[in-house]
């Protein structure tokens, strides 16, 4: 008998477990959770009489003053109107979105004046499809309530006149080093003109850390960090570094690794990724080959691979299966020129070896540009090492700090308090006061980036340009223009940055600098960045790591990131992409070791560190954890009154990175102990459970090879003539489409479950941001969803012995899940009302003025996709983290296109139909057919692997009518096609290439 | 006998009355439809100046447009000033070489001394014309324009930009009709009245003479004075039933129009901060519409104007008017106009005025009514999803020319021979709106 795969989303569902069985069973509540938030005693659910009379009788009331008069509104026009500006249209403005290593150049779209939505800016080379969900989600920053409003000195308010002339005469009379700390500048005007500032001093430093460093990379490579393209790479082997979600550049990386990945029966070739990982990561869950090792393992199987490659020294000694790691090299033998070996470790002798592996495999030239090396990290650990120590020592008179928060995310931040206090003068650009403003003389608040000019190069001969798309919200000030002020320049940063522009620029500067800024990059080749350069060369000996019981990893979240953007409410409520908990981190613990402690998901666990201090957090059961390890993120452990949404979530894991020869290790043993305390985890894996229907299908390389229509499972039902397709028994007629019929085609192969569209989607359609309260409640808002499986094959039980428990390791695959729009809606046919209804172009269309909410759509959604608006989100104080909805300045990043929602009733995805409307309305205003890619919805347009493709089915020109006219029969589905739902979204068999 | 006589009276005097009522019923019924077709008529909607062609029509209609988005603030094609002389025969009184100068630069023209640009200076307040980017041709069309006499209109007080005079017949229409109606109707009441009277008088004395001067038999006696009994009416069932039904029929009735009138604010007309009559604007000196509403063809909104384009001609024209002063100030003091909203739609529904005036080519009274006629602007239509409905059942697809549309009509003569209407287009589903 051939195996079967069992996929499971989470243990609970694997294992059964009562809480599972529970919610899978009252997945619909009866009552209507009235007086839930307020907690009192009527929380059972039940309405008391007199509550509904008093209920009853002010609704009346209301109702009756409502209708008296009608309320004045008031219509006011610009009094003197931009030329640019048409009320009601939008504009859209190239710039470019920068943090810690990920890089997008966008375009950001604005309505009067405001920015309401990000997009991938298609003349980019680097970024042209789509965005990170951090990109989309950085749009809420600039509408943040909490932002410094104006400069402080001495944490009091203070005007921009008396901040600069104390600080000129303080740097006037500044005795001892001079230090300038950011994290990594990719701006070359900024970086020229933080050296010119510095000149003026007789010591100077500036000084580059990252949050989460690629140190070790840097030094083993001359101080760059290597051109990647992996999209020229028949063999990926990734170890410890999770490109597509978190590592260096994760957006480009990912459009190169689709690249080979996307199939179809005239080519039938695809890459094969082998990834060995601690804990499961974004990449590892892509990866066709995973294999679980230990921190204290990585040294040697780095080094058995690099003698297995090399031919030099033993090869055995790797904690790696011996199996996969004679496949590995085999692999990467045969396909010298067309591997590649990437290495996340902070280890210097690693990264040598690791480019030695490289080099001998032929990388250089082929997988890796060395003409065009990635910029996106510069940090240096032993310098910022070196920076705290001086600053202890008393040696450091001033010192600035630009996005840099060492008081918080550095190892030693201890040191960094206690050296800071022994500074003449510490500044300090943040945009509101952190950990290490707090103890700043003057904090002196930067722009938000949509409000700054600033030019940026992630790789050598790729520029791009950022340009203000909103007058400055708060007197706040550029980073650059306090440092031109301070240093008695009469310019301001944007005629500093097309200065240093005229060098490359040809021909006319004006016309060249006006179509740079439209297109917003420069790719001819030309390069600005200056980058320190080390020619020395990392010895390749290896730092021990010791094993430890158990070893901790310090990770960082695709949405949360080092934490920068922690008070976002949108990001904190975006599923982790493998783990789907939202709000807050926790220990991840692989399924063992949860065993041996008899810990259960939840039950809160006290980690000690290193350095014996320690924190508690709450476990999470991680299939595919190493044994022996666990994993905490970091960013989060915030308690300040600037980050509200953030205030009391998880806890701050940095303590997990050492440091260790003047390098971080994001790695250590830590001591686990349990609490008697729960503390329950926000996920949302197991809140639309499957019930073991058949919704994905996968298969491999091989067997597409073999014959293409044998790898997608076509459910048949049995009648009297023979297996028929589903649709063709129906009890109802079809639709005839003539005019438009919009549909969807998902591509498993491609979705690398990012969650991009998740938060793109969230953007364009005002969903609400409901807190973790209300996830635990299985409530959450979200109209599109990635659905992971695990999976794992189901042996016979006779191979009991062999068999490795499925949650050790298992595959994964991700399923974007979003409203099928049915052509034979079961929703439709419920509604009471008809607030849903099908309309002439094939959408499943939701009125959420004429529902009554009576659920029974949801109930009979066999998508689980409608989300019921169980309470008021806007304008509603318990609701204050969902500040889109509950602030004047948060609103501003409303959509005004599309309706909020109010408590009671049912949405879901429209296929963004606000977009099929108007670019449906842009073609008649011009007399003619839509084109295909007109129409995009925005979950398609922000997928940076365009595993999303929307079109116009009637058009057979479209690309999905081309997709679908070439899939049908092989990798082409339906999901639960045996209920004859008939959707208009089609998904796209998911191929591994297995070794 | 007599009992019999004063039956049959009060028969002929009900038959007459129920004959009067009704007749005047459908008189007054006829009346109003003449009254609503003359209104009607007056929706400039698809009207255009009946075209005298001297000339190119198409150069004319290029110095049309120059001529209302350019000239038409201060110059009327007709003889009648408006801040600069009407243009009406302008072409024979002077040269066309000496229009084109004065057009590109006034100032000049006056400054080299030439005498008629001096005169023409002077007769008019020494008001400055502002100079005009034109090229030669675009000159030449609008004086072929002008020379048309398609911008003329018979009276400048009635006003539409394209109506034609004879329409306004409609309105004085209604206002004879309206007249005659009032006078037919008081003469009514008054003879009725006076019958009514005569006639009780009648009876009366007629019983009276009976009573006195004749002796009547019991029977007769009873007939001739009969008291009516009001109890037996108040205590029958039916009749309190009938009343009872009545009464909660009206008061449903008038629940419902109440609740159902509940945010229609048809006919709301808000006082404005400033007094800006569209009567003066639109109508006398026929602006164009987007003139002032900038994206009307553009946007989902038709956009209200920003003070800077009250100040493209206010920074000369009626500088000293009260209201005008209140655009000024609020350019001083920096704070924008705040205007009363007068078309509110709910935010649940979406409404494009570009997918109407651009591509549905609907003109802009047909929903805002006889805009040109309002010194205070009032909420023309009731705004409801109803009427929004009708109109998109009823309105055939401007689908002429749009290259969207080409396959869609010929499909739809296919498989249908009504007009190809907006709702068959797909006009009336629900997320065409709500969104």
């Amino acid at each position: 008998m051939q195996d079967r795969i069992k996929y499971w989303k989470g243990i609970e569902e694997l294992e059964n477990a009562p809480e599972f069985e529970k919610h899978a069973h009252n997945e619909f509540p009866e009552f209507l959770p009235v007086n839930e938030l307020e907690g009192g005693e009527s929380s059972n659910g039940k309405t008391r009489r007199r509550d509904f009379l008093k209920l009853l009788g002010f609704s009346m009331a209301a109702v009756s003053l409502a209708s008296c008069e009608a309320p004045v509104r008031k219509a006011i026009p610009y009094l003197n109107k931009p030329v640019d500006v048409e009320p009601g249209v939008a504009n859209w403005y190239a710039s470019t979105f920068y943090l810690n290593g990920d890089y997008n150049s966008i375009l950001v779209k604005t309505r009067e004046g405001r920015p309401i939505k990000i997009e991938p800016n298609p003349s980019s080379g680097l970024t042209p499809l789509g965005t990170s969900p951090k990109a989309q989600g950085s749009l809420m920053g600039l509408y943040d309530n909490n932002r410094l409003r104006f400069p402080l000195i001495a944490g009091k308010e203070a005007k921009w006149e008396d901040v600069d002339k104390q600080i000129k005469s303080r740097l006037a009379n500044v005795s001892g080093k001079v230090a300038f700390v950011s994290s990594t500048i990719i701006s070359p005007s900024t970086k020229r003109l933080i050296d010119e500032f510095g000149s003026r001093f007789g010591n100077f430093e500036h000084v580059t850390y990252d949050a989460n460093s690629a140190s070790a990379l840097l030094q083993a490579n001359g101080g760059v960090i290597p051109g990647y393209d992996f999209s020229k790479a028949n063999i990926i082997v990734g170890i410890n570094a999770d490109f597509l979600g978190t590592w260096v550049a994760p957006v480009p990386f990912a459009k190169q690794y689709i690249q080979t990945r996307k199939v179809d029966a005239d080519n039938p070739s695809m890459s094969r990724h082998y990834q060995f990982e601690t804990m499961l990561s974004l990449t590892g869950s892509n990866a066709d080959v995973r294999v679980p090792i230990k921190p204290s393992e990585e040294a040697a199987f780095v080094t058995a691979l690099h003698n297995a490659v090399t031919g030099q020294g033993a090869s055995s000694g790797s904690a790696a299966d011996a199996k996969v790691m004679a496949a590995v090299v085999k692999d990467l033998q045969a396909n010298r020129g067309k591997a590649l070996v990437v290495c996340g470790s902070n280890d210097p002798g690693i990264q040598a070896m690791v480019k030695a592996i490289n080099t001998a495999l032929g990388a250089e030239g082929t997988t890796i540009d060395t003409a065009a090396p990635y910029f996106v990290k510069q940090g240096n650990d032993a310098a910022m090492i070196r920076l705290i120590e001086e600053m202890n020592a008393g040696s450091v008179g001033a010192v600035f700090f630009f996005n840099a928060n060492p008081a918080y995310n550095h190892p030693l931040a201890a040191r960094v308090v206690s050296g800071l206090k022994k500074v003449g003068l510490k500044v300090s650009f943040a945009d509101r006061v952190e950990e290490t403003a707090k103890f700043a003389d003057f904090v002196t608040p930067d722009h938000h980036y949509l409000e700054s000019w600033n030019d940026f190069e992630p790789k050598r001969g790729y520029i791009s340009l950022s340009q203000p798309v909103i007058s400055p919200i708060f007197t706040t000030r550029q980073m650059q223009d306090s440092l031109l002020v301070w240093s008695d320049q009469q310019t301001n940063f944007y005629e500093y940055m097309r200065n240093n522009w005229r060098s490359v620029a040809s021909g006319d500067f004006n016309k060249f600098w006006e179509k740079a800024v439209h297109d917003g990059v420069l790719e001819n080749g030309t390069s600005m960045l200056q980058v320190s350069t080390s020619t020395a060369t990392a010895s390749t000996s290896v730092r021990k790591i010791q094993p430890a019981g158990v070893e901790a990893v310090l990770y960082e979240k695709v949405s949360i990131g080092t934490g920068e953007m922690i008070n976002n409410p949108w990001l904190q409520e975006l599923p982790d992409p493998v783990s789907k908990a939202t709000w807050g981190n926790y220990v991840a613990v692989p399924r063992l070791m949860a065993e041996e402690m008899q810990v259960v998901q939840g039950d809160v666990l006290k980690v000690t560190f290193a350095n014996n201090e320690s924190i508690e957090l709450p476990a999470l059961i991680q299939p595919g954890q190493a044994n022996g390890t666990v994993a905490i993120a970091m960013g989060y452990g915030r308690d300040l009154e600037a980050m509200p949404v953030a205030n009391g979530l998880g806890a701050n894991a940095y303590p997990i990175a050492t440091v260790a020869d003047n390098a971080v290790l994001y790695t250590s043993g830590v001591k686990l102990e349990k609490t008697n305390a729960t503390s329950p985890i926000a996920q949302t894996q197991t809140h639309h459970t499957i019930m073991d229907r058949i919704v994905v299908q996968e298969n491999t390389l091989a067997k597409y090879k073999e014959n293409p229509k044998e790898v997608t499972k076509y459910i048949r039902l049995a009648t009297h003539e023979g297996p028929a397709k589903p649709a063709t028994i129906s009890l109802w007629d079809d639709y005839e489409y003539k005019n438009h019929h919009w549909g969807m085609v998902i591509d498993l192969n491609s979705c690398i479950g990012c969650g991009s569209c998740t938060m793109s989607c969230n953007v364009e359609n005002n969903i609400p941001v409901v807190g973790k309260a209300e996830v635990l409640n299985r409530r959450e808002m979200h109209w599109m969803r990635i659905d992971r499986y695990y999976s794992a094959k189901e042996h016979e039980e006779k191979d009991y012995a062999e068999m490795e428990h499925p949650a050790d390791n298992p595959s994964v695959i991700f399923q974007p899940m979003l409203c099928q729009h049915c052509n034979h809606a079961p929703c439709e046919t419920v509604c009471p009302v008809a607030a849903t209804m099908h309309s002439s172009e094939g959408i499943n269309q939701m009125v959420y003025n004429r529902c009554v909410g009576t659920r029974y759509c949801a109930n009979n959604c066999p998508y689980k996709v409608r989300r019921f608006n169980w309470f008021a989100y806007a304008n509603n104080d318990k609701f204050g983290f969902n500040e889109t909805m509950n602030n004047d300045l948060g609103k501003m990043v409303l959509n005004p296109d599309v309706t909020v929602r109010t408590r009671g009733v049912m949405e879901k995805c429209s296929f963004c139909v606000q977009r099929v409307q108007l670019g449906k309305l842009e073609a008649k205003r011009e007399n003619r057919r839509p084109q295909d890619g007109d129409i995009v919805t925005a979950c398609a347009q922000s997928c940076p692997t365009e595993a999303i493709v929307f079109g116009d089915m009637k058009n057979p020109e479209s690309r999905i009518s081309k997709i679908l006219a070439r899939q049908q029969g092989e990798r082409a589905f339906h999901v639960l096609e045996e209920l004859n739902t008939q959707p208009n979204v089609t998904y796209l068999t998911k191929i591994r290439n297995l070794a | 006998m007599i009992s019999c006589i004063l039956k049959t009276q009060s028969k002929i005097l009900y038959t007459f009355l129920l004959a009067l009522v009704v007749s005047f019923g459908a008189f007054a019924q006829e009346a109003s439809e003449q009254a609503e077709i003359a209104q009607k008529g007056v929706t400039p909607g698809a009207t255009e100046g009946a075209e005298v062609s001297t000339g190119d029509p198409a150069v004319i209609s290029a110095g049309e447009a120059l001529f209302k988005n350019n000239c038409a603030v201060c110059h009327s094609a007709g003889g009648d000033v408006i801040v600069g002389p009407g243009l009406q025969g302008v072409t024979d009184k002077r040269s066309e070489s000496w229009l084109i100068s004065w057009i590109k630069n006034s100032q000049a023209l006056i400054q080299s001394g030439d005498a008629d640009a001096v005169a023409v200076y002077n007769e008019y307040n020494k008001q400055a014309m502002p100079s005009f980017a034109f090229s030669d041709d675009e000159v030449k069309s609008i004086l072929a324009y002008i020379e048309s006499g398609q911008g003329v209109v018979s009276a400048p007080s009635e006003g539409v930009p394209g109506a034609t005079a004879g329409e306004n017949v409609g309105t004085d229409a209604i206002g004879a009709v309206g007249g005659y109606l009032d006078i037919v109707l008081v003469v009514l009441i008054i003879v009725l009245i006076v019958l009514v009277v005569t006639l009780l008088l009648i009876a009366s004395l007629m019983k009276n003479y009976l009573n006195q001067n004749r002796k009547l038999n019991e029977y007769d006696a009873e007939i001739v004075n009969q008291r009516f009994d009001f109890s037996k009416i108040y205590k029958s069932k039916a009749v309190r039933t009938l009343v009872v039904l009545i009464f909660v029929v009206v008061l449903l009735d008038l629940t419902i129009d109440k609740v159902m009138g509940v945010g229609i604010q048809q006919g709301y007309a808000p006082k404005q901060p400033i007094a800006f009559s569209h009567k003066l604007h639109a109508g006398e000196h026929q602006i164009n519409c987007n003139y002032c509403h900038t994206t009307v063809y553009e946007s989902k909104s038709a956009s209200i104007p920003s003070a800077n384009i009250c100040m493209n001609c206010h920074s000369q024209i009626k500088t000293e008017s009260a209201e005008i002063q209140k655009i000024y100030r609020a350019i001083e003091r920096n704070e924008p106009i705040q205007w009363v909203r007068i078309h509110n739609l709910p935010d649940l529904a979406y409404f494009n005025h570009s997918q109407h005036t651009q591509v549905g080519g609907v003109e802009c009274q047909t929903c805002h009514g006889p805009i040109e006629e309002m010194d205070v602007v009032y909420q023309y239509s009731p705004l409801t999803m109803g009427w929004c409905i009708d109109c998109h059942r009823e309105t055939p697809l401007n689908t002429e020319g749009n290259g969207y549309y080409d396959n869609l009509v010929e499909l739809h003569e296919a498989s249908s021979k009504g007009a190809f209407t907006v709702s068959s287009n797909g006009g009336t589903e629900c997320s065409k709106c709500h969104y």
